[in-house]
C-alpha cells in the first residue's frame, strides 16, 4: 500500500510522530535550559496529540486514558516541577554540552538511520498503518540517551532520560496499540516518581559536590584535598 | 507559439512586480513599527530615479565591477522566467530544473561577490567573504530539501512537480512539512531578510549585500536592487509553486489565468505580510551564530529526507 492511499488521519499520525523526531532534534541542540524544558513539554504534547488520533483512528478508547495521563504528566506535571527546581536552585544559566553541536546534530542523523535498519525487519511483522513509525519511535529513545550522554549538567540529563519515556511510550502505542492499561499506570507512576525523586537527588548533589555538573563526580573528595 | 508569448509576458510581469511586492513589505514594516512609511510604490521612484542619475565609477574599477550588475540581474531574470509563476506548461519551464535555477543563483552570487572585492574597499570585501560564507552553509540546505520533494514528486522540474501535487487528492506529507521549514529558514537566509541581513540597515560594519553593492551608483545600482526585488519574489513563487500550488493556471484559457494570477497575488500578499511580521519581531542574528541557523535549516531538510525514506516508502 502506498504513502498516498493512507487515509487522511493516518497520514496526519505520520506527520505528528516525524515531528516528534524533530522535537527530539531540538532537544539536542537546545541551549538555554528553560526553553530545554518548553521543549520537552511540546514533545509530551505531540506525544498527547498523536496517541489521541491514534485512539481514534483506531477505535480503542482506552488509549484516551494514556493520553490524557500523557497530557497531565509530561505536558504539566514534570515541566512545571523542573521548571521550579531551576528556580530555586538558579541554574538559568546555558547548557553545557561535551563535544560540538554539529558533532552532536550528525551523530542523531546517523542514529535515525541505524534505527530505521534495526527496525526494518520488525516493521515486516505488522500490518498496522502506523508500522513505520517504530523506526521513528527507537529514533527517539537513542536520542534520548545521546542527549545523556552529551550533556554536562544533571537537569539536562533529566530531561533525556524524560525523552526516552517519551519515546518508549511512543513505540508501545504505534506498535500494538498500547500496553495493558496496568502496565502503562505503573509506568506512568514510575515516571512520577522519578521526577520527584531527581528532584531531591538534585539538591543532594549540589549540597555534596556545589555544583549540578555531573564531571565533578568523576573526582575523589579526598584526593583533592 | 501562444506559451511562448505567455512567458514573455510572466516575465515582464515578474519584473514589473518584484518592486512592488518590496515596496509592500517596507511599507506593511513601517506600518507594524508605527512608522509613517513610504508608500509600496516607493520603490519604483527610487528604481527611476537611479537610472536617471549618472554613474560613478571607482578609479580602480576592472571591467568586472562594470559588467558583474548586467550579469546578476540578467541571470536573476532567467531563473525567473523557469519558476512558474501563474500557469504551467509553459515552455520556459524547459529551460532549467530546480539544480540549474540553484546554479543560476550561485553564478549570480559569484559575480556579485567578484564586482564586492573588485573595487578593493574593506567593506566591500567583507561583505562578499559573508555572503560566500552564509551560501556555501545554505546551499547544501537547499539541495537537500529540493531533492527530498523531488523523491516525492519523482521530478526535479519545477512545472512538473507543481502539476503533480495539483493532480493528487489533498495529501499530508511528513517530508513536505519538514523541507517546507528548511526552505523557508534558507529562503530567508539567500534573500537576506532580517535573521541574518538587515535589508535596510546604514551601518556598514553589519552589511552582508549591501556591502558588497556600497560602491555602485547610477544604473547600475538600480540593476542590483532590481535584482534584489526579484530574487525576493522569485523565491516567493518557489515556495508558492511547491507548498500552496492551488489556484496556479494549467491551461492557457482565460479564465484559468486569470484565477491564476489572482491567486498569486494573494499567496505574494499573505508572504509580504508574514515576512513582514516575522521581521518586526526578531532581531537580526549575531553573524557567528548564522552556521548554526543554516545547520538547523539542513537538518530540518535531512529530517524531511529521512522521514520520506522511513514513513512514506512502503
Amino acid at each position: 500500500m502506498s504513502y498516498a492511499q493512507l487515509s487522511l488521519m493516518e497520514q496526519l499520525i505520520l506527520t505528528l510522530s516525524a515531528m516528534i523526531l524533530l522535537t527530539s532534534f531540538l532537544l539536542l541542540a537546545q541551549s538555554r535550559i528553560i526553553s530545554l524544558i518548553n521543549t520537552f513539554a511540546s514533545q509530551g504534547f505531540l506525544l498527547f496529540l498523536g496517541t489521541c488520533l491514534i485512539a481514534q483512528s483506531s477505535g480503542r478508547y482506552h488509549l484516551y486514558i494514556s493520553a490524557g495521563m500523557t497530557l497531565a504528566l509530561k505536558v504539566f506535571f514534570v515541566p512545571w516541577l523542573l521548571r521550579r527546581l531551576v528556580r530555586r536552585l538558579d541554574i538559568r544559566r546555558d547548557v553545557e554540552n561535551v563535544g560540538g553541536p554539529s558533532m552532536i546534530m550528525i551523530a542523531g542523523g546517523a542514529l535515525v538511520l541505524f534505527s530505521y535498519y534495526v527496525a526494518l525487519p520488525i516493521r515486516e511483522l505488522s500490518d498496522l498503518a502506523t508500522r513505520n513509525t517504530i523506526a521513528i519511535s527507537l529514533a527517539v529513545i537513542l536520542l534520548g540517551m545521546l542527549m545523556m550522554i552529551t550533556r554536562r549538567k544533571a537537569v539536562a540529563q533529566v530531561v533525556g532520560f524524560m525523552s526516552m519515556e517519551n519515546g518508549l511510550f511512543f513505540a508501545a502505542v504505534v506498535s500494538t496499540y498500547g500496553m495493558p492499561m496496568v502496565v502503562e499506570l505503573g509506568i506512568a507512576f514510575d515516571v512520577l516518581v522519578a521526577a520527584v525523586l531527581f528532584g531531591i537527588f538534585f539538591f543532594q548533589i549540589r549540597a555534596g559536590i556545589g555544583s549540578l555538573d555531573v564531571d565533578h563526580l568523576n573526582r575523589l573528595h579526598e584526593v583533592d584535598r | 507559439m501562444n506559451g511562448w508569448i505567455l512567458a514573455i509576458v510572466q516575465t515582464s510581469l515578474l519584473l514589473l512586480c518584484a518592486p512592488l511586492l518590496t515596496g509592500w513589505v517596507k511599507w506593511i514594516k513601517c506600518k507594524l513599527q508605527s512608522r509613517q512609511g513610504a508608500p509600496p510604490w516607493q520603490p519604483y521612484r527610487d528604481l527611476f530615479k537611479l537610472f536617471k542619475k549618472e554613474v560613478v565609477l571607482a578609479e580602480s574599477a576592472s571591467p568586472i565591477f562594470r559588467v558583474a550588475p548586467y550579469i546578476v540581474f540578467g541571470v536573476t531574470v532567467l531563473a525567473g522566467s523557469v519558476v512558474p509563476m501563474f500557469a504551467i506548461g509553459l515552455p520556459t519551464a524547459a529551460i532549467a530544473d530546480v539544480i540549474v535555477l540553484v546554479g543560476f543563483f550561485a553564478l549570480g552570487r559569484f559575480f556579485l561577490a567578484l564586482a564586492g572585492m573588485d573595487v578593493g574597499t574593506a567593506f566591500g570585501g567583507m561583505g562578499s567573504s559573508r555572503e560566500m560564507t552564509i551560501s556555501s552553509l545554505a546551499e547544501p540546505a537547499m539541495l537537500m530539501g529540493v531533492f527530498t520533494m523531488a523523491m516525492t514528486v519523482h521530478s526535479t522540474n519545477l512545472a512538473s512537480m507543481t502539476r503533480y501535487l495539483l493532480e493528487q487528492p489533498l495529501q499530508l506529507y511528513p517530508s513536505f512539512v519538514f523541507s517546507a521549514m528548511g526552505l523557508l529558514l534558507v529562503a530567508v537566509a539567500e534573500t537576506g531578510r532580517i535573521p541574518i541581513d538587515n535589508p535596510a540597515t546604514h551601518l556598514e560594519l553589519t552589511m552582508v549585500h549591501e556591502a558588497m553593492i556600497l560602491e555602485y551608483t547610477g544604473r547600475h545600482l538600480a540593476l542590483m536592487e532590481w535584482g534584489a526585488m526579484l530574487k525576493l519574489m522569485i523565491y516567493g513563487m518557489l515556495l508558492g509553486d511547491i507548498f500552496f500550488p492551488w489556484g496556479i493556471a494549467d491551461s492557457f484559457a482565460p479564465l484559468p489565468l486569470l484565477i491564476g494570477f489572482l491567486s498569486l497575488f494573494l499567496k505574494l500578499f499573505l508572504l509580504g505580510l508574514s515576512l513582514a511580521i516575522m521581521e518586526t519581531g526578531l532581531a537580526k542574528m549575531r553573524f557567528f551564530r548564522v552556521p548554526q541557523y543554516l545547520g538547523l535549516a539542513f537538518i530540518l531538510c535531512l529530517l524531511g529526507m529521512l522521514s520520506h525514506v522511513i514513513l512514506e516508502i512502503n
